[in-house]
């Protein structure tokens, strides 16, 4: 096999990715090498297939052509070390279970078939709860909460996953500012601990302050890189066009890195 | 069940109605199938196929009440506009019941439907058990849950031309207003269009078949009359008018052929019989329907992967012959494309020996390939083409989304000549756009918008 | 009321039947998918009819058996016609039922010179017969029915022991299920052969419309009432066989009051009294009914 190797310590390496719906190609050409103990933001306007980019990582959608290493092996072989936080859309908020429930359900992978959740786990789960800031609700039913604390319930629960490579589907949408910066936090404890995390992202204000590194997606990577070799004028352009709203979304985008370079 | 009366007709008796019993059940089950069909199209769009079930079970107690009551007055409890009337009641209130409980706890709407199905259709069975220590006269009333296709009579016939006809001319004459409801609802809120009054008025049709078919058929068999038709038809058209016409015919036909069949061989009960032959109609339509068929889609995922791979292999040729710079001399080493791209020995394999049949490549020599005259035009034309496609992208990032299902192959068509035109001189094409420019990857975007 | 042995045997069959139904309804309910149990009760008829001919005996264990495979075919063509046929998932699951129904009804008059089976014995089975047909189990003699549905009680019971925490994750993002491991299709098969078990064991006995009232109704009466998941599955049993105690009693009371000197049928009003019992608690539940929100508000002002 001649086919480019990945070393193991590439969290995740993605070859000629090619997804689409049906005949609709979402997702063209995707090539990337995410470097380890980064927070990656994925950026890019609607329809741009970031969400599709994390669920074809996952196998969660079928792919067209292309290929997928996590830490040097294929995502099936590796799936201990992935964690995922899906959009707070993606479940049923009535089901009748406890935030801490929700949050034990990330050590389900480590406990195993049939076992109960032991002591041991509930004691992790009820850690990970207290790292968010909720351990005050983890008896409360899920539905009581309000949208940010259901977001950080996702959030805790990746954590009690102790993944090393993180996936997280917009996770700042729609938060109140307490969750905001809860989540941030958190992002750099993950970072800390030498973990890798891929965030979908959608405020272009806030992508220089959170990431270190950034993915521009457009259908296809327009660029992936540093931060600050990547998130700039020319490159937004290329990646949100021209529209008027676009335009001055970018504006304010590069007035915030101006005021952070400075 | 149904008795074998009918075994000694000859079949072309029964394909051209002479006898009275037969013409009275062929053309009563074409327009129950008819009408059926139509009114079930509403119920598939709004993906509410499961309701009609909920409904026809929702009848059961209405006809046991009216059966007791009206006995218990002295009156015909068999009458039956009097026990269509009790159905279409107790219809309506399952109905408005699964919509009260979704919309006031959290409940969800399949649980609702369950609840009204199966506590309805229990309280019929206590009626039916009441009903049947009145006397003998009940003994016709399990019809309504087996149907009884045999023992109809002029009367029904009647009621299910007039809801047909009532049905077309609703269908003909509110075509937009149900579409449109059936598609965005809100939107037609926004209009202040009566949309709850539109929406009583489907349910109402609705409701409509179900209880004059019920006795045809019975009470779980109607369920297939009003979804099987409406889904086969949606694998044939994406237009709803057309689609409404043939979850029409489809129903019609269905219960015409049935009602012949069962009238031909001993021992088929034509509800059933009918139902089985929309569900061949539903099979072969799932498979071969001409445009969401299995088929159709299969093998337009087939043939699109096959582009692709097709589009990926010539470029990679391509581009790996730019970097040699050797023009005229067409041969590519197999190791240098294997790692140009994430293929395993296998999957290169395939793409070369599909490109051989395709006359792209000429010859495959030892570890090396060598492009047709043909191939390399057409890795040429393909390099372009991505390379125009990117750089569409990247230029007009904002509109580009709207053409993400074309592919690379159709970069004229969809996109115009002139904007192709601009973007090739922007693209600096000197040797008579045959020739590739540069990848785009490369390329300063400044100063595009 | 006259209350005899016989009456207490029919009880236990439906309180047993209903805790049978009620455990894996939870879960049926908790995944938007309460009308399979419909679908399923239904669809069986070609298995019974089937296994009928083949063997050409009543005997339970063939018959079981083809009902079952035809109940798990049931839950396997409708995910085949919803993926595959990008159909909508309810209208998927009546074009396939209603498809096995006609089929089974169309089996059963072809070959109503052979066997004695009857379309209307299958759907509305008989409770009331039950104590007739006993076996023995030690010194004690026991309706057969009971002994069948309470080891189908058991083995729902011992399979949500086990599985818990699956059913509950697969049930609440199937996604994240897949993605740790638990494959979220492998659980919802198993779901569907524990509902087609029970509907099966179940009809023979006291026919479909208790399966479909007991898999979905005292489910609901549960999670209106509660926030966690073991107390729903709990509460359910409760509701599940109070429906059965309160319905055999309605069907032997309520007749008269309106002047019929015979009892109404008891698998129907036990559907009836659940039907009851989840309008009470619709309407009273003190946190979430319909009245009992209001009450609820009332009293707080006052105290406050």
């Amino acid at each position: 096999m001649s086919v480019p190797t990945h070393p193991p310590s590439v969290p995740l390496a993605i070859d000629d990715l090619t997804v689409a719906y049906n005949e609709k190609p979402v997702l063209w050409d995707i090539d990337l090498d995410i470097p380890e103990g980064k927070l990656v933001g994925i950026v890019g306007p609607n329809g741009a297939g970031k969400s599709t980019l994390i669920k074809a990582c996952l196998d969660l959608v079928p792919r067209a052509s292309g290929r997928v290493m996590v830490y040097g092996e294929s995502y099936k072989k590796q799936r201990g070390k992935v964690g995922y936080v899906p959009q707070r859309e993606s479940v049923d908020w009535d089901f009748p279970v406890s935030a801490l429930d929700v949050v034990a359900m990330g050590t389900y992978g480590k406990i195993g078939w049939c076992k109960p959740v032991g002591r041991k786990y509930k004691k992790l789960a009820m850690e990970s709860l207290d790292r968010v800031g909720l351990a005050d609700f983890a008896h409360r039913q899920i539905s009581q909460l309000s949208g940010g604390q259901q977001q950080r319930v996702f959030l805790a629960r990746a954590l009690a996953q102790d993944a090393q490579l993180y996936f997280m589907d917009e996770p700042f949408a729609a938060v109140d500012a307490a969750t905001e910066r809860a989540i941030v936090t958190l992002l750099h404890e993950l970072k800390d601990q030498g973990k890798t995390c891929l965030v979908v992202h959608h405020d272009l204000a806030t992508v220089n302050e959170y990431f270190d590194w950034v993915i521009l997606l457009n259908m296809r990577v327009v660029k992936a890189g540093p931060t600050d070799e990547v998130f700039t004028a020319e490159y937004l352009k290329s990646t949100y066009g021209g529209t008027l709203s676009a335009l001055s979304k970018v504006g304010d985008a590069l007035k915030q890195t101006k005021g952070a370079i400075k | 069940m149904n008795v074998d009366a009918w075994m000694d007709f000859e079949i072309w008796d029964v394909l051209f109605l002479k006898n009275y019993n037969t013409r009275l059940v062929v053309l009563s089950t074409f327009f129950l199938g008819i009408s059926s069909g139509l009114a079930g199209s509403f119920l598939l769009l709004r993906k509410r196929s499961l309701m009609s079930d909920t409904l026809s079970h929702a009848c059961l107690p209405g006809i046991g009440l009216m059966f007791i009551v009206v006995t218990l007055l002295g009156g015909n409890g068999k009458s039956l506009p009097l026990l269509l009337m009790g159905a279409t009641v107790t219809g309506l209130l399952g109905v408005l019941l699964v919509t009260a409980i979704r919309n006031t706890s959290r409940i969800k709407d399949d649980a609702a439907m369950g609840i009204v199905l199966s506590v309805f259709f229990g309280l019929g069975i206590v009626m039916l058990s009441l009903a049947q220590t009145m006397g003998g006269a009940a003994a016709g009333l399990e019809s309504f849950i087996y149907g009884k296709t045999a023992s109809m009579v002029g009367k029904d016939l009647e009621y299910l031309m007039w809801i047909t006809v009532v049905t077309v001319i609703l269908c003909v004459a509110l075509q937009k207003e149900f579409s449109l409801i059936c598609f965005d609802e809100n939107f037609a809120r926004s209009l202040a269009w009566p949309v709850h009054f539109l929406d009583m008025l489907m349910m109402g049709l609705m409701v409509g078949v179900t209880v004059v078919g019920l006795q045809a058929v019975g009470l779980i068999l109607i369920v297939a009359f009003m979804i099987i038709p409406a889904a086969s038809a949606r694998f044939w058209t994406e237009k709803y008018r057309l689609m409404w016409m043939l979850a029409g015919a489809i129903g019609g036909l269905s219960g015409w052929v049935g009602a012949s069949v069962s009238a031909i061989l001993p021992r088929m009960p034509a509800g059933a019989v009918i139902v089985l032959v929309s569900g061949v109609v539903f099979v072969f339509s799932m498979f071969f329907g001409a445009s969401r068929g299995v088929c159709k889609i299969k093998s337009r995922q087939i043939h699109m992967r096959r582009k692709i791979g097709r589009q990926h292999f010539l470029r990679a040729v391509y581009e790996i012959l730019d970097a040699q710079q050797t023009g005229g001399n067409f041969t590519v080493s197999i190791q240098d494309l294997l790692e140009k791209r994430s293929w395993s020995r296998k999957q290169l394999q395939k793409h070369i020996s599909r490109a051989k049949r395709e006359d792209h490549i000429e010859t495959v020599a030892g570890n090396r390939i060598q492009l047709s005259e043909a191939g390399y035009a057409e890795a040429a034309r393909y390099t372009r083409n991505h390379r125009l496609w990117e750089l569409y992208l990247i230029r007009f990032a904002d509109v580009a989304t709207r053409h993400v299902d074309r592919d690379a192959d159709h970069v004229e068509h969809v996109l115009g000549p002139e904007i192709v035109r601009q973007l090739e001189e922007e693209l600096d094409t000197t040797l008579h756009g045959m020739t590739p420019p540069e990848s785009p990857h490369c390329i300063v975007t400044e100063g595009s918008i | 009321m006259i209350w005899m042995e016989m009456d207490t045997w029919i009880v236990l069959v439906g309180v047993t039947c209903a805790i049978a139904c009620a455990l894996p309804g939870c879960f049926l309910v908790l995944r938007k998918m309460s009308m399979m149990g419909d679908a399923i009760s239904h669809a069986v008829l070609p298995g019974l009819a089937l296994a009928f001919l083949i063997t050409g005996s009543r005997s339970s264990l063939p018959m079981f058996i083809g009902a079952a495979v035809v109940g798990l075919l049931t839950a396997v063509f409708t995910q085949w016609v919803s993926q595959f046929g990008n159909v909508d998932r309810g209208a998927a699951m009546g074009i396939v039922f209603t498809i096995l129904f006609a089929l089974g009804l169309i089996l059963i008059v072809q070959s109503a010179e052979k066997v004695d089976l009857d379309a209307s014995c299958v759907l509305l089975g008989n409770i009331e017969w039950t104590p007739q047909d006993l076996m023995n189990i030690g010194p004690l003699e026991i309706p057969r029915a009971l002994v069948v549905l309470a080891s189908v009680m058991l083995l729902n019971l011992l399979v949500i022991l086990f599985f818990f925490k699956e059913l509950r994750i697969a049930a609440f993002d199937p996604e994240l299920a897949t993605t740790t491991g638990f494959n979220a299709q492998v659980m919802h098969y198993l779901l569907m052969i524990m509902v087609a078990v029970t509907t099966v064991a179940s009809f023979e006995a006291v026919g479909s419309i208790i399966v479909i009232a007991m898999l979905v109704v005292p489910p609901c009466c549960a999670w209106m009432m509660t926030d966690r998941l073991g107390v729903m599955l709990f509460l359910s049993a409760v509701f599940g066989a109070l429906s059965a105690v309160l319905g055999h009693m309605a069907a032997i009371v309520v007749p008269p009051w309106f002047g019929f000197d015979d009892s109404a049928s008891t698998s129907g009003m036990m559907a009836t009294v659940a039907g009851l019992l989840f309008m009470m608690v619709w309407i009273f539940d003190p946190r979430r009914g319909l009245l009992g929100k209001k009450v609820g508000k009332y009293i707080l002002n006052r105290s406050a």
